[in-house]
Formats: structure tokens, C-alpha cells, sequence
């Protein structure tokens, strides 16, 4: 076929790093043909800071904020997966007090994150307003934050053995009115998105991942639960008491972008529910466990997950016996689930790629660490 | 508390498939792992993928021991859905030696195996696109081997892109 003005050749074209809709400095490179997607690369690695040689040059204590800056928007999960995974090669476990205001912790950030992604997701999708909405409604969380431990975003909120700070007064009645300011807001999401003839147009059907795909590619979180699997760590494997708390696990049928978004916006309700739960049964107590002030974990390795907003956090920390891991290998759930992008967006429409980026729910801090 | 022996219904299939190409099973801090030899273990993922359902390949990563003559240890984590189980292998090999890419088995191994060339310089023989994946394709020197200082900078790249003498 001669080379004509209106002839289809393939197009390489660049879609970030600098693009409003990657959510941060992911590079995708797409190969065109028309409108079609046939093929993606993505270059990550912008935000690369290092964060394993980081972890081998600090000590353990001073390692963990660090942990923080990686997937920024779940700052608390991350925390809590790096004391977990300490506490573990130390043999020790933080005490009931300490594990309660953990979950109710973990559990608003697991809000706020889903939140954050609800806002960004619909923004990309071209729905300005819900992206004020959540902002009013994480304020709530950030303020509690403030609070606890006066930051807001990275909190540093846990230590290894425990908790820092002990509550302040009044901390219990302003995390049920959160919940309470919070809860009937999600409805509302629900009510101007779910039904909302633009929004399912855009994203039933699209950037589907099945099972199979899932287990596949590794992908974790929401994603693989709106594919139909019921799995989710704090059943599969519990960690900090969550086996005391009732909370279903919501899931999907058809593995793509609209259930994604209907399992997320169930997730916060359960959240919810964990968090009022919580909440009425935070014991007395000490808030720190038998941890001495230098910490030498004991020679060997141990991986420790939780399941954090965006799928499984892992880390593998390996020991030498000094004040300092031997290595900390971090497991991000973005990272990973980031490389099914290009399966879930062959074949689909440049204008659909980002409901697919969006609805992976990515933190480039997380993936270049 | 010290590394014990593990021994389940796993074990005495691996060892009876496997027999002296996995010279360990041990038990720490309640979670299993083996070591195995770094011929075997594509072969043991695709063993435990297809007959003991461990589908789902976590992480693979290293740690890098520079004064073993086993210079790394190549971590792989699994994980079954079926069974909620998780398992480690781990298996020492030398600087220069290249391991089987598990990319044939689990897909997700594609990107986990270019991180650990990208920062330990291990290449995998035959994964389908072994390069560079979070520093730039042009940097020299593997960040997370020890012999490298964590203020250590490829000056080259840095001068050549950044038109700085130093990164620091």
C-alpha cells in the first residue's frame, strides 16, 4: 500500500513522564495504530532514591521513616509493614493496646489512600468535582494524624515494638465522628458515580485482568479481588489481630476498571467497619513491647506482608546481628502490579489507557522506591 | 532460636523428585524455605506451580555476600492460593553465573528478574528483555552490591547528563 496522508503506519508516541494523567513520573511509551493501543512499554525509575541502600546504611530505627516516603499516600501502611517485619526477627509482638490503634490507624489510611485514588481516577476519566469531595473527607483522617503523631502525611506514626505516642484525649470520639462524617459520604460518591451513564460507558469493560492473568502477573489488592479471587491478607494470614474484627472481603465478576472501583468503594466501608470496631475496644495497657534500645535482631531473614491499600507490601529483611539490616528488600504492590499494563491496555484506545493507569492505582514513589 | 528442619508432606515430594538438588529445608521464625542448587530451580517453580499449586511467585531478589566464594543469594518467594502457604528458595551462586530466567514460568518474574540485574548485575539467560529497569539504561556499577558505597555515583553519567562533576 503506497505511503499516503491518510495511510495507518504504526505511531510511536510518549506519554509522560510529565503527563497530568500518570500519576506521578511514569514514562509510557505506546505504539499506535489509529486510536488503538498495540503495544506499551513503561520507563520507570524517575523517583528512584535508593530507598534498599538507604536501608543498609541506617540503623532500624532509623531506617523507618524512610519507609514512609515510598507509597506516600499509605504512609502508615508502609510503616506498619516494616515494624512487622522487625518485630518478626526479633521474636517479639507489640502489645494489645499497641495493635489496636495500629488497625484503626492503618484502616482511616486505607481510606484516605482509596480516597485519593477515587479523586484522581475521576479526574482522569474528565470528572473534575469528586476530586474536592474526597479532599474534604481525608481532611478528617490528616487532621486525626496531626494529632497523633503531628504529621500529616509522612506519620511515621508506629515504631518497631509498638507505638511512639500514647492517644491524646478525645482521640476515640473524634475517629467515630470521622467515620460518621465519612461513611454516608461514600453513598453519595456512589450515587453521582455508579449509576452515572459516562462513567460506566468509560469504564465497563475496560483494561479487563482475569484471574488467571492476575495470579499470573503477580497482581495483588484490589485488583485481583475485582477478578473474582477472595483473597485478601488480613483473612489469608492475619496480622496485628485482624482475625478479631468482622469485614468481608468485597469482590468482583468481570476483572475490569468498573469493578475495580466498586470493590474499592466497598473497601472503605469495610474499613469503616473495622475502625468502629476497633475503635470500642481499645484496651488498657502498655503501648511499647519488650524492646531494647539498641536493636540487634538475631542473625537470619524473615519476609513479612500485609495486605496495604494497593495489594501485598512485603518486606525482606535479612539480618546480621549488627544495629543495622543486612539488606531490606522492599515488595511494592504497585511495582508489580504495574506490569500488567501492558496486557490489560493492548488493544484498547489511547483514551482508555488512562482509565487503565488509573484504575491500577499506582504511587510512583512505590514503584522506583 | 535457630533454624529448624522442616519436614511435611512438600518436603518428602521434593525430596523424592528433587533428591540431593535440594540439600536443605529449613523452618525460621515459622517460615520455611529451602536451598536448593541453582540448576534446579526452574525447575523446582515449575514442579511446585503445576503439582503443588504454589501459583503465585511473590518476589524474587538478592543479597549479596562479597567475601563467599557463592557470592549472592537468589531469594524466590511463592505463595498458594489454594493452600495459604508461602515458601522461600534460596540458592547461592557466583559472581558471572547466570541463572535460568523464570519468566517461562511466572510472567511477573519479567520485571522482579530486571530489577535484580539492575541493582546486583545478575543477568538471567534467556528472559526475553534483560535490561535496565529503575536506574538509567547508561549507568555503570550495580547500586545494591556492597562493594558499592552508598555515596557512590557513576561521575560519568552524572557529568555527561546532569552537568555537574558530582551528584552529591
Amino acid at each position: 500500500m503506497p505511503d499516503t496522508f491518510l495511510d495507518s503506519t504504526e505511531l510511536v508516541i510518549n506519554m509522560g513522564p510529565q503527563h497530568p494523567s500518570t500519576h506521578g513520573v511514569l514514562r509510557v511509551i505506546l505504539k499506535l495504530d489509529g486510536e488503538k493501543v498495540t503495544g506499551t512499554e513503561c520507563v520507570i525509575g524517575y523517583l528512584h532514591r535508593g530507598v534498599e541502600k538507604i536501608g543498609e546504611n541506617r540503623t532500624y530505627q532509623q531506617f523507618a521513616p524512610y519507609v514512609d516516603r515510598m507509597d506516600y499516600c499509605a504512609a502508615v501502611s508502609n510503616g506498619l509493614g516494616f515494624c512487622l517485619a522487625v518485630e518478626k526477627l526479633l521474636n517479639v509482638e507489640a502489645p494489645p493496646r499497641a495493635q489496636v490503634v495500629r488497625v484503626i490507624l492503618t484502616e482511616l489510611n486505607r481510606i484516605a489512600s482509596h480516597l485519593i485514588w477515587l479523586g484522581t481516577h475521576c479526574l482522569d476519566i474528565g470528572a473534575i468535582t469528586p476530586l474536592f469531595y474526597v479532599m474534604r473527607e481525608r481532611e478528617e483522617i490528616l487532621n486525626i494524624y496531626e494529632k497523633y503523631c503531628g504529621a500529616r502525611l509522612t506519620t511515621h506514626a508506629f515504631r518497631i515494638g509498638g507505638l511512639e505516642y500514647e492517644l491524646y484525649d478525645g482521640f476515640e470520639a473524634e475517629v467515630k465522628a470521622a467515620c460518621d462524617f465519612i461513611a454516608p459520604k461514600i453513598d453519595e460518591y456512589e450515587q453521582l458515580l455508579t449509576g452515572n451513564r459516562i462513567w460506566i460507558g468509560r469504564l465497563k469493560g475496560i483494561g479487563v485482568l482475569n484471574a488467571e492473568d492476575c495470579k499470573q502477573y503477580g497482581v495483588t489488592g484490589p485488583m485481583l479481588r475485582a477478578a473474582g479471587v477472595k483473597w485478601d491478607l488480613r483473612k489469608a494470614q492475619p496480622y496485628s489481630g485482624y482475625e478479631q474484627y468482622e469485614f468481608d472481603i468485597p469482590i468482583g465478576e468481570n476483572g475490569d476498571t468498573y469493578d475495580r472501583y466498586l470493590v474499592r468503594m466497598e473497601e472503605m466501608r469495610q474499613a469503616i467497619r473495622i475502625v468502629r470496631q476497633a475503635v470500642e475496644r481499645i484496651p488498657d495497657g502498655p503501648i511499647m513491647g519488650k524492646v531494647p534500645k539498641v536493636i540487634k535482631p538475631p542473625v537470619g531473614e524473615a519476609y513479612v506482608s500485609i495486605e496495604a491499600p494497593k495489594g501485598e507490601l512485603g518486606y525482606f529483611v535479612v539480618s546480621d546481628g549488627t544495629t543495622q539490616p543486612y539488606r531490606v528488600r522492599v515488595r511494592p504492590p504497585s511495582f508489580v502490579n504495574l506490569q500488567s499494563l501492558d496486557k490489560m491496555a493492548r488493544g484498547s484506545l489511547v483514551a482508555d489507557l488512562v482509565a487503565i493507569i488509573g484504575t491500577i492505582d499506582i504511587v510512583l514513589g512505590e514503584v522506583d522506591r | 532460636m535457630a533454624a529448624t528442619l522442616w519436614e511435611s508432606e512438600l518436603t518428602a515430594m521434593l525430596k523424592e523428585h528433587f533428591g540431593d538438588r535440594i540439600p536443605e529445608f529449613s523452618t525460621y521464625l515459622g517460615q520455611d524455605f529451602m536451598v536448593a542448587q541453582p540448576e534446579a530451580v526452574i525447575s523446582i517453580l515449575e514442579f511446585l506451580k503445576l503439582e503443588a499449586d504454589f501459583d503465585y511467585l511473590v518476589d524474587i531478589t538478592a543479597v549479596d555476600y562479597p567475601k563467599r566464594p557463592e557470592r549472592f543469594d537468589l531469594v524466590y518467594i511463592l505463595y498458594s492460593f489454594p493452600q495459604n502457604e508461602r515458601i522461600r528458595i534460596k540458592t547461592r551462586i557466583q559472581d558471572g553465573y547466570k541463572p535460568q530466567s523464570a519468566v517461562g514460568v511466572h510472567l511477573t518474574a519479567n520485571w522482579l528478574e530486571r530489577e535484580v540485574f539492575d541493582m546486583f548485575g545478575i543477568e538471567f539467560a534467556g528472559h526475553p528483555d534483560l535490561r535496565r529497569i529503575l536506574m538509567p539504561d547508561e549507568w555503570e556499577g550495580y547500586p545494591l552490591r556492597k562493594d558499592r558505597s552508598i555515596t557512590d555515583m557513576d561521575n560519568r553519567w552524572v557529568k555527561e547528563n546532569l552537568g555537574i562533576e558530582s551528584g552529591q
